[in-house]
């Protein structure tokens, strides 16, 4: 019972990561239609930013919390302004060489920039981890929680509650429609993107603390917030979160019980399983738009 | 035609070298037209995209080490087997796999390379794991060793020949045609009666084929394997190939995969920069030339001639 609890606790702190991941996707989802393959590479540099700007200039905690999100928006934005936009022919094909592309590029850059080493950054807060039922709950676990519940209620107001939330929704359903209509359907696709990258820098800046960062941990992430994402059922926010859980939770019990190297096995195969079984994902209610 | 003159070009390169370092080199290039050559069949023609493939490479290459080195096989035995084995594999995985397209179709396959990848590395009793696999015999054919630069050379281009074949015949027929059916639309390829699922399952099968092939030519021609040649960074690679050589065509794949093959022979310091090249190649073609690097210039050419108030000769072309 109390190493079920144990795992439970790290599963809960993987999955709470994911989720935020799998928000960045379901985000950009929902408002263009599109998947971004280089989502993990904003999560990379997320991490490596934090890294720097916390550890490496000593800048204080929420400085460089917000100044990693707004670099790695930046980023995002860049990439939708140069790459993105300029395409002519927005075939998915098209979109995910282009994207791949982006991801490569992104990744050799933090390659250049921060060489091939792992880099790690302290906790969040100094306190004694704690025992509950006697296992051992890091506070560190109680941050990320704490962040991810706040970034999904705050989500949640922003589309349901502000105009220009629901102005991205209008984009989403029909595009020319909501462009009729006066809204600014480019800016809110920018939006889209900057949001979706601010979204893969927190992930980032929640695992710095917890695991190895480096230039190549951003496709394992990706694709692991992505099973997420499917898993919940893409373009529901509460699926993502639903579904990172369950895929966290799922990876400790099986790295815990059966063998730690089939750690990054289990959520693809969870993702070819969920393509196979029911694509629209436990939450998604429509059969899935198979282009 | 055109295949005659490639074979007698082939068979007079392979006179006319003497290098071991050329041969190497051309060796190599060969193995990643294969590569190309199956992929843009999938990527190109049937439209179908696949972001794992240096697995079904992979499972070619270390069905008949693991059969060669550790059982004693034969490598002419071994050879249907690895075959076999990566066709069965790609079977199961289109089954599923086929009924989605676009993105979903992207992420599968991805995750399939990553699977396999980590199979391959975890599985350590058979695969040697990070470390590799050593001890692969080179091809025989009765008495004679394949070994030498030239045989190797010869081996190689002969399959990519009758490759070039198989392929091109494949593309000229029925199949072809329903396959540029669905390239350009499944609905109306499915109205108008072509098995659009089996038609995209036997070119999945066909594809891992011809990288199971590479595969296992890869593995005897060099004797010596390791995960690495397996990873995502590869089946990035090739797409490149299929990429950069224009999709749906069958002499960009030689194209593009000489060129992928060249590039880091020429620029020494390439190394670091590799993944910066391959990103922005990827990004800047795809933007501007959809139709890869043959067709996007061609079209350059012709539009900037019809431009210049010069009738086009080669419209037709």
């Amino acid at each position: 019972m109390q190493e079920f609890l144990q795992y439970l606790f790290s599963g809960v702190t993987n999955g709470a990561i994911y989720a935020v991941i799998a928000l960045g996707f379901t985000m950009l989802y929902k408002s263009t239609g599109l998947i971004n393959f280089a989502q993990g590479e904003f999560v990379m540099l997320g991490a490596l930013s934090m890294i720097t700007l916390w550890s490496g200039f000593e800048l204080s905690l929420p400085l460089a919390f917000l100044l990693t999100i707004a670099g790695v928006s930046v980023v995002g934005i860049i990439l939708e302004r140069l790459a993105i936009r300029s395409v002519r022919k927005p075939h998915p094909i098209v979109l995910i060489i282009i994207t791949i592309g982006a991801s490569i590029l992104l990744r050799g850059v933090a390659m250049l920039g921060w060489g091939k080493d792992a880099h790690s950054s302290p906790a969040f807060s100094r306190n004694e981890p704690f025992e509950v039922a006697g296992a051992t709950l890091l506070p560190q676990s109680l941050w990320i929680l704490g962040i991810v519940l706040v970034i999904v209620t705050a989500l949640h107001f922003f589309t349901r509650g502000t105009l220009t939330g629901k102005a991205m929704q209008a984009c989403a359903i029909n595009k020319r429609a909501a462009w009729l209509l006066g809204i600014p359907s480019e800016t809110m696709v920018l939006l889209a993107f900057a949001m979706s990258a601010g979204m893969g820098a927190v992930g980032g800046i929640l695992i710095a603390p917890i695991s190895m960062s480096s230039y190549d941990m951003g496709m394992t992430l990706g694709l692991k917030g992505f099973c997420a994402a499917m898993l919940g059922g893409l373009g529901s926010s509460w699926g993502a979160v639903l579904g990172g859980l369950l895929l966290g939770i799922l990876e400790a019990l099986g790295v815990g019980f059966f063998s730690s190297s089939l750690k990054d096995g289990i959520a693809f195969l969870l993702l070819l399983l969920i393509l196979y079984v029911r694509p629209a994902g436990i939450l998604g209610a429509r059969a899935v738009h198979r282009f | 035609m055109r295949n005659i003159l490639f074979a007698v070009a082939i068979l007079l390169a392979g006179l006319g070298i003497s290098s071991p370092y050329h041969f190497q080199l051309l060796t190599f290039i060969g193995i990643h037209t294969l590569l190309a050559l199956g992929l843009n069949m999938l990527m190109g023609y049937a439209g179908q995209i696949s972001l794992g493939h240096a697995a079904f490479y992979g499972i070619g290459a270390y069905t008949t080490a693991i059969l060669t080195a550790h059982f004693n096989w034969s490598p002419w035995l071994a050879l249907p087997a690895a075959l076999f084995l990566a066709v069965l594999i790609a079977f199961l995985v289109a089954l599923p796999m086929l009924k989605l397209s676009g993105y979903y179709l992207g992420m599968g396959t991805l995750g399939f390379g990553m699977i396999t990848y980590v199979l391959i590395r975890e599985w350590s009793g058979f695969t040697g794991g990070d470390s590799g696999l050593v001890g692969i015999p080179p091809l025989e054919i009765g008495p004679v060793s394949l070994s030498s630069g030239r045989a190797c050379f010869y081996v190689v281009w002969g399959t990519v020949v009758l490759g070039f074949i198989v392929c091109e015949r494949l593309v000229n027929s029925r199949v072809g045609r329903a396959l540029r059916a669905i390239h350009d639309s499944e609905q109306a390829a499915c109205a108008m009666g072509i098995n659009t699922a089996q038609l995209k399952i036997s070119v999945f099968m066909l594809s891992a084929f011809l990288a199971a092939l590479a595969g296992f030519l890869y593995a005897h021609l060099v004797s010596f394997i390791s995960p690495n040649t397996f990873d995502f960074l590869t089946s990035i690679r090739i797409v490149t190939m299929v990429v950069i050589g224009g999709m749906a065509s069958i002499w960009g794949s030689l194209l593009g995969a000489t060129l992928i093959t060249l590039l880091p022979e020429w620029l020494h310091i390439f190394s670091d920069y590799e993944m910066v090249v391959y990103g922005l190649v990827l990004m800047v073609i795809m933007i501007f030339l959809p139709q890869g690097l043959t067709r996007g210039l061609l079209d350059i050419y012709e539009r900037s001639k019809r431009r210049a108030g010069v009738p086009s000769t080669t419209a037709k072309g």
